[in-house]
């Protein structure tokens, strides 16, 4: 029985408190789209985005209008095209061409983001594997909509030092080819490790081979909403603090399950997961920075912010595991710094330094993310930034990532500006001694440990 | 049985339930039950409807009872009640 407090409250959510779902991304399968022609698979990777994703924008749009809750974005990931132009690209600019189709497909279509001009390296990379990485530079300066991402290692394989080293330098052009536009490139750029088959969330999104043909995925949000029930709670004890942050997942996860399963439902497509994710934007009142000011913390970065930080990542989960059938994706509480205002200001307060973001990725999704760093940071270092970031992923069997913009013509103290959910960013100081002579050492470290955890 | 949440927003006023309800019943749409209540000094009406017998799209009634409640300088929202019963249990 519907009672009206209840419905207060959904609405309160909803239009005081910035609930929304942010993505409702269809993955899908580009497998059967090889072939040894280059214009014969993007011919066939049009057509079948198209027949597939044709109504995923109005859907996504009426089931917003039904049920009154915004639904952010519509988006698609598919296949990691280093797979999908194996057999027909044989230079970067023919990964380029497949960058371009999909770009194309993707403004037809209406979604913002497609990813999955990707791939995967844990281990080693195939001739195809690098060409793709060697194109991505010209790949994310020509086109506006396509996300590319680079898993580097997992904890079954180790870190493939070549790929960390080779990304090190991927990054940098792609910064430099982007210059014009406060090296905007970088954004839709993620190097991962451990990374999901089922990520609805951008730029790290790819469809894996581990998936079927065509699937639904949800990304919630609602990080105001957290910040509101804690608002209202001041100086509770710990448990308290904990029930109310599970509480109020467990409920922005219910309406993201409704909207996944009418998504799913409505385009004919198998359902696939929720991710439990609070994803910041730059709007006031929907930041993880501010949840972690009203746990206690001046400023995200203080002593205290790991601790805090783990505590509301793992309640978001113990919350919403409960309220969807089907959980995955990166599912945690996300930090990025130019996506978050109250990050932003923490930055600008010398609160929160890359060092401290460092440490956070250990205990919540998913890295250090949107971070700008100065324009004349070595590839080196940025490789460095890159295997750290995936060490603390192989070793604690969790996904971890680096998307970082080494802003070309800038230095500490500028300030880069990208536009819509992307935010600005304050430019942070990178550690500057020097890494080269570990990251230039050839080969892949080995796979930890899985006993004797310590 | 279609269930829709009907919510309206503002400053009590004579006349909002019957305008409301000569639309409603003007489109075949029957009103199952009403609750309202005062939060923070604004008048909080639910109205849960059924909206089976209607052939109007939803969108349309949607938009038509917004429109109403900007006439009346109210907050009028149109919403299919899952979105309510899945939200706080499971």
């Amino acid at each position: 029985m519907i009672n009206i407090s209840e419905v207060i409250e959904t609405n309160r959510m909803i239009q005081n408190e910035n609930l929304d779902v942010r993505t409702i991304t269809m993955g899908i399968s580009l497998l059967d789209c090889a072939s040894g022609d280059v214009a014969a698979t993007c011919r066939a990777v049009r057509e079948k985005l198209m027949r597939y994703a044709g109504s995923l924008v109005k859907t996504g749009e009426d089931i917003a209008c039904d049920f009154g809750i915004p639904i952010v974005n519509k988006r698609i990931s598919v296949t990691p095209i280093s797979i999908v132009g194996a057999s027909c690209c044989s230079s970067p600019e023919d990964f380029v061409q497949i960058a371009r189709t999909l770009d194309d497909a993707a403004r037809e279509l209406g979604v913002n983001f497609l990813g999955g001009y990707s791939a995967v390296v844990s281990k080693g990379m195939t001739p195809a594997d690098e060409l793709l990485i060697r194109s991505i530079p010209q790949a994310l300066a020509e086109t506006e909509r396509v996300c590319s991402s680079v898993n580097v290692g997992s904890t079954k394989t180790g870190i493939d030092m070549d790929a960390v080293r080779l990304m090190g330098e991927i990054v940098k052009a792609t910064a430099e080819r982007t210059e014009e536009r406060d090296s905007i490139g970088c954004a839709k750029l993620v190097v991962l490790c451990n990374a999901p088959d089922d990520n609805p969330f951008m730029a790290g999104a790819f469809h894996g081979v581990t998936e079927g043909d065509v699937v639904v995925n949800v990304g919630v949000s609602g990080p105001g909403v957290v910040k509101y029930a804690l608002e209202q709670i001041p100086g509770a004890d710990f448990e308290t603090l904990c029930e109310t942050i599970k509480r109020t997942a467990f409920k922005i996860t219910r309406v993201g399950q409704l909207v996944a399963q009418e998504a799913a439902r409505r385009l004919g497509v198998p359902f696939g997961i929720i991710d439990l994710s609070l994803a910041p934007t730059p709007a006031v009142g929907d930041s993880v920075a501010e949840i972690l000011r009203e746990i206690g913390l001046e400023h995200p970065g203080a002593p205290g912010t790991t601790a805090a930080l783990a505590l509301l990542n793992d309640q978001v989960k113990k919350g919403g595991v409960m309220a969807s059938s089907y959980v995955g994706g990166l599912s945690g509480a996300f930090i990025p710094v130019s996506e978050d205002q109250g990050m932003i200001d923490a930055v600008n307060a010398g609160a929160l330094t890359i060092e401290k973001l460092e440490a956070m990725t250990c205990v919540c999704s998913v890295g250090l993310d949107m971070i700008a760093v100065p324009g004349d940071t070595p590839a080196e270092s940025i490789a460095g930034i890159i295997a750290d970031e995936a060490a603390i992923g192989m070793v604690n069997q969790k996904t971890t990532a680096v998307r970082i913009i080494p802003v070309a013509g800038k230095t500490v103290g500028d300030t880069v500006a990208f536009g819509g959910l992307l935010g600005h960013a304050p430019v942070m100081a990178v550690n500057r001694f020097d890494s080269s002579r570990f990251v230039r050492r050839k080969g892949r470290i080995p796979a930890p440990i899985h006993s004797f955890k310590n | 049985m279609n269930k829709v949440v009907i919510t309206v927003v503002g400053k009590d006023t004579v006349g909002i339930l019957a305008r409301i309800c000569t639309y409603l019943a003007g489109n075949g749409i029957n009103v199952c039950d009403i609750s309202q209540t005062i939060v923070q000094g604004l008048f909080n009406m639910m109205m849960i409807v059924d909206t089976a017998q209607t052939e109007k799209p939803f969108a349309e009634i949607a938009g038509a009872l917004n429109a109403i409640g900007e006439e009346m300088g109210l907050e009028i929202r149109c919403q299919k009640a899952e979105i309510f019963e899945k939200m706080h249990r499971v």
